[in-house]
């Protein structure tokens, strides 16, 4: 159960500064992609426009093949799930009814249990956490009720803010772990914004390298490393490795 | 939700609207609206404004009384609207404040040419009718003590300008701004004093007495005048106009009620100064009853067989304590107070009710919503005074031109922190619920409103503080509350009256303020309230207790 996701020669400015130019990208179903590059790339904007949280100003956008701007806003965004990078779980709501929050939604019958499954599968036990208030979770718990929230009302598919960006290194390592159960379980198609070549290459299957609000070059990270299409390209995987070699000599 | 609200409003509504004025019912069992006889907040004026309720109700006549209303603009405004029917005014008042004209040399040289004039023109501009004068003068007096007299041989004005440059002056702020006062007595007489000190009237003849002033403002029939042997100085060039007292009659009045006119009338030409002084000293020094002053008045004129103060008035010259003062006025106190917190309560739900709203729908077109919050702002910045005295012909004197201000003033914090509040509520959140298709209402009603209801609060306690205040001035306008001894006792400088109302509307501040403290805390949003769970002793969880960062 996946959608397929696809931009066609999108362009969108802020004012007068442009945050995406002419970007074309495809994600066939079950399919996740990684949007990596630098702060100002115009990575979140194309993620935004695929909820309609953006309205590029030229270009369309397809999910499952229908153009965004036929469907309603509100509908379609309770399709697909979307996860910022802080979480942004409501402050005062139980981590149980965070979850529970697009099943309601959706008028799923029974929100409550769906949302357990979820916190399950994300790895949060509802009976010790379901209750809880989001200051009471550690910041990787946080992350996983985010993620879980993401799916509860089985969304076929997921957008992913630099969700993993703020957590440290162990408990991203959690983290990654919590989503890639849950993508095995559910096969949604899911696009994820990151700056971390590595995390891209550990839970995408393909990558697009963006910078000033174009694709450099989209492929698996084997075809990038081997085959960079631009001096960018390349730059960027020689700094991932050389920070590789220093860890590991 | 919205019905429950909608009923509240209509409640609300009609409350305001049958409160302070005879229900439709009321009035037609009486076949006349009682006469409303008011006064000026200041010792001579309640005592004349009773002398009239008193001979009117000698008559059989039903009089209602507003004592103490604001100022001159505050008091004409009110008669001027058919709000209140009679109240005590004087010549020279009339001409430079009320009709802003100025003093001929004709009618400097004769009294009655002052109100000849400024009864034709009263009656031309605002067909309101001044009856002839009670026959005495309350002019501006200028007094110094009685060494500082016979040092300087002083007698007149021109003596005083003679040796101003010697003297201190202390000047009450309406002195020191009218044209009147001050600015045309130096220019008339060359009077520079060595310096010039504003002072409050309640607090000039203790000043005088004390020597921390030397020269001082006074009113020619000051009961004060003679409790300190002051001497005051004869305007020996007629620079100050003539102040002849005279009840000044509403337009309705004279149309419709010429039994009340004929009753009025009969105090006319009656009374001279040293009487008004005895009067008014009985007041303002051994501190007596008005009510009582006021039946001695109408029995040694031989117009009333005394009703009230039948006995022989023993003058109450020794005072109780404070604390025994204000427990024999603690019912009084309480009925005060009562009024208080209903006005007070009153204007706060009715200002919940159109700012809240307005603060939620602001954040929905943010473009216009700093010019909205702005111009309530503004209203803000309007003196209270004079606020009251715009309402009053729109709305007369009482209850609700009190009420309609109240409002105003309680809408800007409650407006501005429900703007401020939803809007700057967690945006991450917010922004993550619209991603998961909540329609603006949801997001509204889950995560703004419940986000922000402490700062809504503390908008409506910041509301209903300022509102606890500000109605202590809504006696100036006959609202009563706890503002009624304040403002006598501020007239009468009789700092025990004024603490019996400061001291309580103190109080009320704190106890309303803590009231809706409790509030707040039951609205405060889950996260925000002190933590529930036994997760607390879990030392493996503590570090998950960190904010949010």
């Amino acid at each position: 159960m996946s959608l397929s996701l696809a931009a066609n020669n999108v362009s969108h400015a802020y004012g007068g500064s442009v945050a995406l130019a002419g970007v074309t990208a495809h994600v066939p179903e079950g399919a996740v992609l990684a949007l990596v590059g630098e702060s100002g790339s115009g990575k979140t904007t194309l993620l935004r426009t695929f909820n309609r949280l953006v309205d590029p100003d030229a270009g369309s956008v397809f999910v499952s093949g229908e153009d965004v701007r036929t469907l309603d806003p509100v509908e379609l965004r309770r399709r697909v799930g979307y996860v910022p990078q802080h979480g942004g779980l409501l402050p005062h709501w139980t981590a149980r009814r965070n979850v529970a929050l697009v099943p309601t939604l959706v008028g799923m019958p029974d929100a409550g249990r769906a949302a357990d499954e979820a916190l399950e599968q994300a790895g949060l036990d509802p009976a010790e956490f379901g209750g809880r208030l989001p200051r009471e979770l550690s910041g990787g718990q946080r992350q996983r009720a985010a993620i879980a929230r993401a799916f509860a009302a089985r969304q076929e598919a997921m957008l992913l803010d630099e969700p993993f960006g703020a957590l440290d290194a162990i408990t991203r390592a959690e983290a990654y772990e919590a989503f890639e159960r849950v993508r095995r379980e559910l096969r949604f198609t899911a696009i994820l914004v990151t700056h971390d070549l590595a995390e891209a290459a550990r839970l995408a299957d393909r990558v697009a390298v963006m910078q000033a609000g174009r694709i450099e070059q989209i492929g698996t990270v084997t075809e990038l490393r081997r085959n960079p299409a631009t001096p960018y390209v390349q730059s960027l995987f020689a700094r991932a490795e050389a920070a590789l070699d220093a860890l590991v000599s | 939700m919205t019905h429950t609200l909608r009923r509240l409003a209509a409640g609300v509504v009609a409350a305001v609207c049958s409160w302070g004025s005879p229900s439709a019912a009321q009035r037609a069992t009486q076949d006349v609206r009682p006469v409303v006889v008011a006064s000026k907040p200041f010792g001579e004026s309640y005592l004349l404004a009773e002398i009239f309720a008193q001979l009117l109700e000698s008559h059989g006549l039903a009089v209602e009384r507003r004592p103490g209303l604001g100022a001159t603009e505050v008091a004409f405004a009110a008669l001027r609207s058919n709000a209140i029917d009679v109240y005590p005014e004087y010549t020279g008042t009339g001409l430079l404040a009320i009709l802003h004209d100025s003093l001929t040399a004709a009618m400097r040289a004769d009294p009655r040419r002052t109100f000849d004039h400024v009864s034709r023109g009263f009656a031309a501009a605002y067909g309101v009718r001044w009856l002839p004068p009670l026959g005495f003068q309350n002019g501006y007096a200028i007094a110094v003590r009685r060494e500082t007299a016979e040092q300087h041989r002083l007698r007149t004005l021109t003596d005083l300008a003679r040796a101003g440059s010697m003297l201190t002056a202390g000047f009450t702020s309406d002195f020191i701004g009218r044209p009147d006062g001050l600015a045309g007595l130096s220019r008339e007489y060359g009077l520079t004093p060595k310096a010039v000190r504003p002072l409050a009237p309640a607090v000039k003849y203790v000043a005088l007495a004390s020597e921390a002033v030397d020269v001082i403002d006074g009113y020619s029939t000051d009961g004060l005048l003679a409790k300190y042997d002051l001497v005051t100085l004869d305007d020996d060039r007629r620079f100050f106009p003539p102040y002849e007292a005279a009840a000044l009659i509403s337009a309705r009045l004279a149309n419709d009620r010429p039994d009340a006119i004929a009753v009025l009338t009969r105090l006319s030409g009656r009374f001279d100064e040293a009487r008004m002084r005895t009067y008014n000293r009985r007041i303002e020094v051994d501190g007596e009853e008005i009510r009582r002053v006021a039946a001695d008045a109408l029995r040694d004129l031989g117009l009333v067989v005394s009703a009230v103060g039948g006995d022989s008035a023993v003058p109450s010259l020794t005072r109780p304590g404070f604390v025994q003062f204000l427990w024999s006025r603690r019912a009084e106190t309480v009925s005060q107070a009562l009024r208080h917190l209903q006005l007070v309560l009153l204007a706060l739900v009715a200002a919940v009710l159109v700012a809240l709203p307005l603060g939620l729908a602001l954040e929905r077109s943010r473009a216009s919503a700093e010019w909205v919050v702005g111009a309530l702002g503004v209203l803000q910045t309007i003196p209270s005074i004079a606020l009251l005295a715009f309402m009053i012909p729109l709305l007369g004197v009482g209850v609700k031109p009190a009420l309609v201000a109240l409002w105003l003033y309680a809408l800007y914090p409650i407006a501005r922190n429900t703007y401020t509040g939803v809007r700057d509520a967690d945006p991450e959140a917010i922004e993550a619920c619209e991603a998961m298709g909540a329609t603006a209402r949801q997001r509204l009603l889950w995560v703004r409103l419940p986000l922000a209801a402490p700062v809504i609060l503390a908008g409506v306690r910041t509301a209903a503080v300022i509102s606890v205040g500000a109605a202590t001035l809504a006696a100036f306008i006959g609202a009563g509350g706890l503002g009624e001894p304040i403002v006598t006792g501020l007239a009468l400088a009789d700092s025990r009256l004024i603490l019996s109302g400061a001291i309580p509307a103190a109080l009320l501040a704190l106890a309303v303020d803590g009231a809706l403290l409790l509030v707040e805390r039951a609205v405060a949003p889950a996260h925000l309230r002190v933590p529930r769970h036994t997760l607390l002793s879990r030392s493996s969880n503590v570090a998950g207790y960190r904010p949010r960062g």
